[in-house]
């Protein structure tokens, strides 16, 4: 089933003219209302006018985190406040969130892309879907939840955590559909076997994994252990949230992007030029439609590649293929988004820790774990125990404030922390992905 | 009457203790006193050394980190009740004890007991006014 035939499998042609009228109206609208778009336009010397076919668009100037940042919070809301019915928000570089906002049009918007990233999953109303995803500032809960509603589906708005609560409710509900990050639905998995639940006394049949980074290998853990398909979803806050891609059932390579809102490229993330389709470079990203915080050019820095190739469901739309890194030291933590300059930026803002740290991930069983190794200097060295405890715990603390994450805190001696050429190897990523 | 320990940090795992003893050794360096705390990821290794500067010079440039405070050495005879009386003083005064060891000195008659104080100096003051004999750093070494 395809949710919105018409637009979903129209030939290309008519797909890019759609597109190309969408990206005029959006140039035109960014241009006249928000002063940094105009002044970066200028500066690079061209006006909404030049835009005349899909290919100009490599002459508007790039966004990246740094332009959400420096026009914290609001700065790029093409929009007055009064027309902002919601805001969601993610972690940023220094501690600084990156702020969304949504006009009721974008709620919409929003809540129709994601159910037709559903119904690429084959789900449909009569569906009980299990909604996993962390309720709150971050876009996945909340996301999935307008999207469940709209396509007729029912949600079981259930958030992250408590799993053995969360495996009785899909028991006793007959959930069909579980949205959660692929590293949650293993911990439910694992759950299940120690409440003792079989996945045959559930009703579920497909997993909806999306968030973090997760491999071929743990999908097929994903799909053996739960007894369902998995399937792939994409998106990120500041183009909309999940509902910017999706795998169909009918192809394990690469998601479907909504291209008729979200406008992709791939780019030499060095050269920054445009890369044809099927080169692997950073993914650049375009809203088409979105009213109260449009993007023109945002570079995602998640690397991937395009495949034009027509996909079996009869879905025209191009295909991206699973992010396979970052352009930078992002790290995806459990779906928070961890930079390790904001750890230092919580090591520097405790006072007489050199930042001398290194930041460990590994996956234990099947959830992410951050430690972090601190160098203990004489500044902060003291001969009692109380007191370097203290600093572990005030280190955790602040890190879980400002990061959001848990993390073990480990005192380590000078110099042990290895260094290559005199600078530290800040990050050592020990997840097989 | 203080005396300088010197506390070194130990991170969890094999062969630190032996290579700080190692650096002690070539430095010809001699422990008096010693004691580790531990927990599970770290230690702090506590030591009263003959030569106190020296040993901090050697065991940092042997990397480690190497801290350098001041404890109190009370001495009293080796016999039932002797700690006893110094922590029942320490109490009456509402002093706290942020760590302590003890060693027997040579002769066997006297225990000497290493203690750090919440509040150092009046420990000091009242330790004395009740007759208690503290101990110089030299003394120590003089054992």
């Amino acid at each position: 089933m395809i949710w919105v035939e018409e637009v979903e499998s129209l030939p290309r042609p008519g797909l890019e003219s759609i597109q190309l009228k969408r990206l005029q109206l959006q140039v035109q609208r960014v241009y006249e209302t928000v002063a940094p778009y105009r002044s970066k336009m200028d500066a690079a010397g061209v006006k909404p006018a030049d835009i005349r076919s899909l290919a100009d668009l490599k002459y508007l100037p790039y966004n990246t985190k740094d332009d959400l940042r420096d026009n914290y919070p609001f700065g790029l809301f093409t929009v007055p406040m009064e027309e902002v019915i919601r805001v969601h928000a993610s972690s940023g570089t220094t501690g600084q969130p990156t702020v969304v906002g949504y006009t009721e049009a974008d709620i919409k918007l929003w809540a129709s892309v994601m159910s037709r990233a559903l119904a690429m999953a084959g789900v449909t109303r009569g569906d009980m879907v299990h909604n996993a995803y962390g309720y709150g500032l971050f876009t996945g809960g909340l996301g999935a939840h307008y999207g469940i509603e709209a396509l007729g589906a029912t949600v079981i708005p259930v958030s992250g955590g408590n799993s053995k609560r969360q495996i009785t409710i899909m028991r006793d509900f007959g959930s069909s559909v579980l949205l959660s990050t692929p590293s949650y639905a293993l911990n439910l998995a694992e759950a299940m076997a120690d409440v003792g639940v079989s996945p045959e006394e559930l009703k579920l049949r497909v997993g909806i994994h999306g968030a973090e980074p997760w491999s071929e290998s743990m999908r097929e853990e994903v799909e053996r252990k739960l007894g369902i398909k998995a399937v792939d979803i994409y998106g990120l806050s500041e183009i909309i949230g999940p509902g910017v891609a999706m795998e169909c059932l009918h192809t394990d390579r690469g998601m479907h992007i909504l291209e008729d809102h979200f406008l992709p490229e791939i780019v030499d993330p060095d050269t920054l030029e445009p890369l044809p389709y099927g080169e692997v470079g950073e993914l650049v990203f375009t809203t088409l439609t979105k009213e109260a915080f449009p993007l023109i050019r945002y570079r995602t820095k998640d690397i991937s590649r395009l495949i034009a190739e027509p996909c079996a469901c009869g879905r025209t739309l191009v295909r991206m293929e699973k992010v396979m890194g970052r352009t930078d030291d992002m790290l995806i933590i459990r779906g928070v988004n961890v930079f390790p300059s904001q750890l230092e930026h919580v090591l520097v803002g405790i006072e007489g820790v050199e930042p001398h740290y290194q930041l460990e991930v590994n996956r234990e069983g099947n959830l992410d774990t951050m430690s972090v190794l601190v160098e203990v200097s004489e500044h902060i060295f003291s001969d009692e125990i109380r007191v370097l405890e203290g600093l572990t715990k005030r280190i955790q603390s602040d890190v879980k404030d400002i990061l959001g994450v848990t993390c073990k805190v480990k005192l380590v001696e000078p110099r042990s922390i290895t260094r290559s050429e005199g600078k530290a190897q800040r990050v050592i990523d020990n997840r097989k992905l | 009457m203080r005396v300088e320990q010197i506390a070194v940090f130990l991170e969890n795992k094999s062969g630190r203790l032996a290579e700080i003893t190692r650096i002690l050794a070539e430095n010809e360096i001699n422990i008096r006193a010693l004691s580790v705390a531990d927990t599970a990821d770290f230690g702090i290794l506590r030591l009263i050394v003959d030569k106190v500067d020296a040993a901090k010079e050697s065991l940092q440039a042997g990397g480690f980190t190497v801290g350098k405070t001041d404890v109190i050495a009370v001495e009293v005879p080796d016999r039932t009740g002797g700690l006893a009386s110094v922590l029942d003083t320490a109490n009456d005064a509402q002093l706290n004890v942020e760590y302590m060891y003890a060693f027997v000195n040579k002769s066997g008659e006297n225990a000497v007991l290493i203690f750090r104080f919440d509040r150092m100096d009046q420990a000091i003051s009242v330790l004395q006014e009740k007759g208690f004999v503290l101990l110089s750093g030299e003394e120590i070494c003089a054992l």
